[in-house]
């Protein structure tokens, strides 16, 4: 199963603040640790959300954008993993193996999500739906020829 | 932590570390696997009865490795088991240092490396039949029970636990080293390797038997394997090579069977449903392969025909001349009438059915072909687009019979169904 690993921002995250040399050493003997178990599929970094905008939807068939930042710490993203694993209980322990932030007192956790796969779906994507995709993917492909 | 939570996480320890334990353990017997996984086996019981109480350590590895070192320590003391192979470990640990533990965290990331590297080989030795290599590889690289490699392979417990104890003996009284083979004869062992990852990974993907179509967890795991060898010998193409036809090929998994189980053709398949995260890798690990250079190996030929159908948009803008060049290449590399009947395929595709069928027709009295349902498939294929309905549904009634498993047989039986019409 796939599963994406997010890591939650802090308020160093947010202030842009790059970890400690040690961390960062830490964190790349943990990625190579991921790699050399063949699970780790990709996995990112993101900016702070001072960079970040949102595009939020009205009812009235409207959108607006809010720039970044945004408030709310906690619920915000500062990276993500994707893992190809057993179950969860893998996951969870590959999670527990990450280099902790805590250490230097920045506040952290992950939360680990499996990714829907198609089963999931069931009969909910409809040949229509299909034939959509199939012309958007190919108006995609000829943009970028 | 709860019970079961507990239970669960050792479960997951277990899949995480195991490889590594065994790898370690096997280098302490001097290769004895039998020994190794009879103590790894033992350091899971003590984790099991120790961890509910203590909650998992830090270092789940060093625990387990440590653990297990003095277990041999332990049992040569007692002299409980007067085993000579317990009593020469445990002499050998008496005179290293004490704190075991202190040793294996001063191993080098590389010696684990070596290790683990030894313990495929080991497991993936020519000396042994094919199925005793994938068993035995499932049971101590994949961190998989019995349960679950004889679920994987419909076979009978015994069946497989009998394989795996037979396997481990042969390589005993064979004496085989517990080491990464030398230069000269890395080529032929790691050709073993291979064989033995693909054919799990096939296990999974086109399940011979049975009347499930794919089993998606022994595809993940050869994909696990592959990977890992992938950085324990980055400078091999074929190693890459392999990774790239796995994650390409995985790519169409969620794919290639409709929601009634069926299976679907690759030019029918909905492309925009491929995973293209797994198609990227795959690209990736091709573009590794090829920069280390021609002539281009086996795997890395077939990582290239299946690069060819994941860059193209649609079906129809497959590059089918590029793939035949493929299939000439493939032929000369590795020949097979199984090539020449893909080959075969992929020139009805790029310059008629007519130069196709001539070509399939060459393989009719081929010995290695005359129980393989694709032969009489394509042959009805073939004949279909060229409206010789009667000859077609004839093959397709062929097909049917030889189809290995209840789901391609049905397929076959409508495809000649079509032709009476």
């Amino acid at each position: 199963m796939k599963v994406m690993v997010l890591v939650k921002a802090n308020e160093a995250s947010e202030a842009g603040e790059m970890p400690s040399e040690e961390m960062l050493t830490q964190m790349g003997a943990y990625n190579e640790e991921l790699v050399n178990a063949g699970i780790m599929l990709a996995g990112d970094g993101l900016h702070p959300s001072v960079k970040g905008a949102r595009v939020n939807f009205h009812a009235d068939g409207g959108t607006t954008v809010t720039d970044g930042p945004f408030a709310e710490t906690k619920e915000l993203l500062a990276g993500y993993w994707v893992w190809q694993v057993k179950d969860m209980d893998e996951a969870i322990e590959w999670a527990r193996r990450m280099p902790n932030p805590e250490a230097e007192g920045a506040e952290s956790s992950v939360e680990i999500r499996p990714v829907f796969t198609e089963e999931d779906f069931g009969d909910a994507l409809t040949p229509d739906l299909k034939a959509q995709e199939d012309e958007l993917r190919r108006r995609v492909e000829e943009q970028q020829q | 932590m709860t019970e079961p939570a507990i239970s669960r996480s050792i479960e997951a320890v277990w899949r995480i570390e195991s490889t590594r334990l065994i790898a370690g353990l096997a280098r302490f017997t001097g290769g004895d696997l039998d020994q190794a996984e009879d103590l790894a086996q033992d350091a899971l019981l003590a984790a099991m009865e120790h961890w509910p109480e203590t909650g998992v350590p830090a270092n789940p590895g060093a625990w387990l490795i440590s653990t297990a070192k003095n277990r041999a320590i332990d049992r040569h003391r007692r002299g409980r088991n007067l085993d000579d192979k317990y009593q020469q470990i445990g002499r050998e640990t008496e005179t290293r240092t004490d704190s075991v533990e202190a040793e294996v965290e001063a191993r080098e990331s590389d010696v684990v490396g070596d290790d683990v590297l030894s313990l495929i080989f080991t497991t993936c030795h020519p000396l042994l039949s094919r199925e005793a290599r994938v068993a035995l590889t499932l049971r101590l690289l994949g961190g998989l029970t019995t349960e679950e490699i004889d679920r994987a392979f419909l076979a009978p417990k015994a069946t497989i636990a009998q394989r795996i104890t037979r396997a481990k003996r042969t390589l005993a009284e064979a004496k085989v080293p517990f080491e990464v083979p030398s230069e000269e004869d890395l080529e032929r062992r790691l050709a073993s390797v291979l064989e033995v990852i693909y054919l799990i990974f096939n296990e999974g993907y086109s399940a011979a038997s049975g009347d499930d179509w794919m089993r998606p967890e022994m595809c993940e795991e050869a994909m696990r394997l592959g990977r890992t060898l992938a950085t324990l010998l980055p400078d091999e193409p074929e190693v890459h090579g392999l990774v790239a036809l796995m994650e390409i090929q995985a790519s169409r998994m969620q794919t290639r069977v409709n929601s009634r189980g069926e299976p679907v053709l690759l030019l029918d398949q909905d492309r925009g449903r491929w995973d293209h995260l797994l198609i990227n890798r795959g690209l990736a690990a091709l573009e590794r392969s090829e920069s280390l250079g021609v002539p281009y190996g086996p795997y890395t030929l077939q990582a290239a025909i299946a690069a060819c159908h994941a860059r193209a948009v649609t079906a129809s803008d497959t590059d089918w001349k590029r793939i035949v060049a493929l299939y000439d290449a493939l032929a000369e590399a590795q020949p097979s009438p199984v090539v020449e009947l893909n080959r075969a395929v992929a020139v009805s595709m790029a310059y008629g059915p007519e130069e196709g069928l001539k070509l399939v027709d060459r393989l009719l009295g081929v010995t290695e072909l005359s129980g393989y349902h694709f032969l009489p498939g394509v042959r009805g294929d073939l004949l279909q687009k060229l409206g010789r309905y009667d000859e077609a549904k004839l093959e397709f009634e062929r097909a049917a019979d030889l189809a290995g498993n209840r789901v391609e047989r049905e397929v076959m039986l409508a495809r000649a169904g079509e032709c009476s019409t």
